[in-house]
């Protein structure tokens, strides 16, 4: 599913934020990626979602290289990914229902199937009420909602979730995980980088630990077959 | 997810129309049409004057004779009837025409009034030769033909008068051709910076719907659009000027000016050229939009 060879990545001429990276997620997979903050955990999720490219190495995903894609397969590859930004990028002059409905009508899906699926799932989230709203009215963590309903409306193969219950208090946020387990159990794979280590032990999947640029507990190598475990793995790294 | 997908962006998902940039792009599109037309009717309405002069005076050759002292109007007439003579025989030409006197004083008296059918008045004898040969030669051997009996006869041959009038004519409609290319020039440089500033103005949602799996065509769809509706609007609003000053222009000029004016009027070709103007206004701004999009996003991963 998701596949990454030695790669490195530095922005422009600055330090190397990963080195040498490698690592194997196996498809329906589900992990948790933790490290300290600035460890480079958006950086590797940006690389997931082809939102940059890496300095060096081999990027697979759907067991493609990604580089060797031309720019329309790139795109068609990024309608199979949903991500959830750290920062939510929700689009301001949209509502909230044009914001989630965007993924559908890139891909060219007609009104009346879209509004339903739209409706049905902010309702989920509990912005039933806000479906006109403009997202600069909503508080961080209904605009957070509003994100991952944007992500998850495509039905994505690929979910990357950067902090996605950073903004939103704890029973909220486990309606939110609940949604998650929900979309992994119909087999989509996904990333979700966090600082909640509480939810990573609660969700009980394989962790992957960023520090120094690397997998930690893995430097280099990739474990097939397993998923890379770390030591500090079911949620139990030192803060 | 289905395989229907769009051709472009909606104008709500990427709304340009209140960019303050695109704007003025109409106004700076009509002045450039306006331009255009103005330098396509110059152009042609030199070409059209030129023509007439030179298909007035080609295949002509005009033969003057100096009046005598105190020559009277037989003596006139009759010195003109034996020059005549000495040409009509010549190989190539085909009519002789002598200018009689009286014709002469008519064609001066709106400059000399009354004092033109003076008979004291010296007027030159005028011969016109038409003719369907080389015009140096012929006019070499008509001087000959004309040496001894009026050795101070001149004969024009207009050659190098037409000649200087379609060096410049040809000149200036260069002039207006490189006014159309720097026209065009200009409209490209504009739609250019409006279309960039556009970009950078939506980026973030730019580069948002890259991330969600736009395809590049479908986000410079948008933007091209939008410069084609743009571009065709301040076409017609520039052509619309041009048209308006036309007709001003034909209303303020009094009959009698342009009586002494070549009469100059609009032929289907160049109506048909100033009717594209504004759909090779939208053209380029269509083009140049794109071509300035997909570059952009080009650089993106
Ligand atoms: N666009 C960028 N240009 C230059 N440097 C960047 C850029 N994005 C991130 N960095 C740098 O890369 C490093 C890793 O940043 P990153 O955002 O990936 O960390 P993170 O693990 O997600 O942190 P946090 O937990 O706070 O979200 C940081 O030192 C940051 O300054
Ligand atoms: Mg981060």
């Amino acid at each position: 599913m998701v596949r990454f060879e030695d790669v490195t990545l530095r922005y422009g001429q600055g330090p190397e934020i990963l080195t040498g990276l490698s690592l194997h997620l196996e498809p329906g997979s589900f992990h948790c990626l933790v490290g300290p903050s600035g460890a480079g955990k958006s950086s590797l999720l940006k690389l997931l979602y082809l939102g940059q490219k890496p300095s060096a190495g081999r990027i697979s995903l759907f067991g493609r290289d990604v580089s060797r894609l031309s720019r329309d397969g790139r795109a068609r590859l990024r309608r199979q990914i949903g991500v959830v930004f750290q920062e939510f990028r929700l689009i301001s002059h949209l509502s909230v229902f044009d914001n989630v409905a965007l993924p559908l009508r890139l891909a060219g899906e007609r009104e009346s199937s879209l509004r339903t699926k739209v409706e049905e799932l902010l309702s989920w989230v509990g912005l039933a009420d806000h479906l006109r709203a403009a997202p600069e009215t909503l508080s961080g963590g209904q605009q957070q909602r509003v994100a991952i309903a944007r992500a998850l409306v495509g039905r994505p193969n690929l979910l990357v979730a950067d902090e996605p219950t950073g903004s939103v208090d704890d029973r909220i946020g486990q309606r939110l995980m609940h949604l998650f387990q929900e979309l992994h159990r119909n087999g989509t794979t996904i990333v979700l980088a966090t600082h909640n280590l509480a939810m990573v032990e609660r969700l009980g999947h394989p962790v992957l630990r960023l520090e120094d640029g690397q997998i930690a507990g893995q430097p280099g190598e990739e474990r097939e077959g397993l998923g890379p475990l770390s030591p500090g793995s079911r949620g139990h790294w030192p803060a | 997810m289905s395989d229907t997908e769009l051709t472009q962006l909606s104008r709500r998902d990427l709304p340009l129309a209140g960019d303050a940039s695109a704007r003025f792009l109409p106004w700076l599109i009509a002045f450039m049409v306006f331009l255009a037309a103005l330098a396509l009717v110059g152009a042609d309405a030199l070409r059209q004057t030129a023509a007439r002069w030179n298909g007035g005076l080609s295949g002509q050759i005009t033969v003057q004779l100096p009046p005598l002292v105190r020559e009277d109007a037989p003596t006139a007439a009759s010195r003109a009837e034996q020059a005549a003579a000495l040409l009509r025989d010549l190989p190539a030409v085909r009519s002789v025409e002598t200018l009689e006197r009286a014709e002469a004083a008519a064609l001066l008296e709106p400059w000399l009034g009354a004092a033109a059918n003076d008979a004291a008045l010296p007027l030159p004898t005028l011969i016109t030769v038409r003719h369907s040969g080389d015009p140096a030669p012929l006019a070499a051997e008509m001087r000959q033909r004309l040496q001894n009996e009026f050795p101070d006869a001149e004969v024009d041959d207009h050659q190098a008068w037409i000649g200087g009038l379609l060096n410049l004519t040809r000149g200036l409609e260069i002039l207006a051709l490189f006014l159309l290319l720097l026209v065009g020039a200009a409209a490209v440089v504009t739609v250019v910076f409006v279309t960039r500033t556009g970009l950078a103005v939506h980026r973030p949602v730019i580069e948002l719907l890259h991330l969600m799996g736009a395809r590049d065509v479908q986000i410079a769809g948008r933007f091209q659009t939008h410069a084609l509706w743009l571009g065709l609007k301040g076409g017609l609003l520039g052509l619309a000027v041009a048209a308006l000053c036309y007709g001003a222009l034909q209303w303020a000029v009094s009959p009698t000016t342009l009586a002494l004016l070549p009469a100059f009027e609009i032929g289907p070709v160049l109506l048909v050229l100033l009717a594209l103007l504004p759909l090779l206004a939208a053209g380029i701004a269509w083009l140049t939009a794109r071509v300035t999009v997909l570059r952009t996003l080009g650089r993106m991963p």
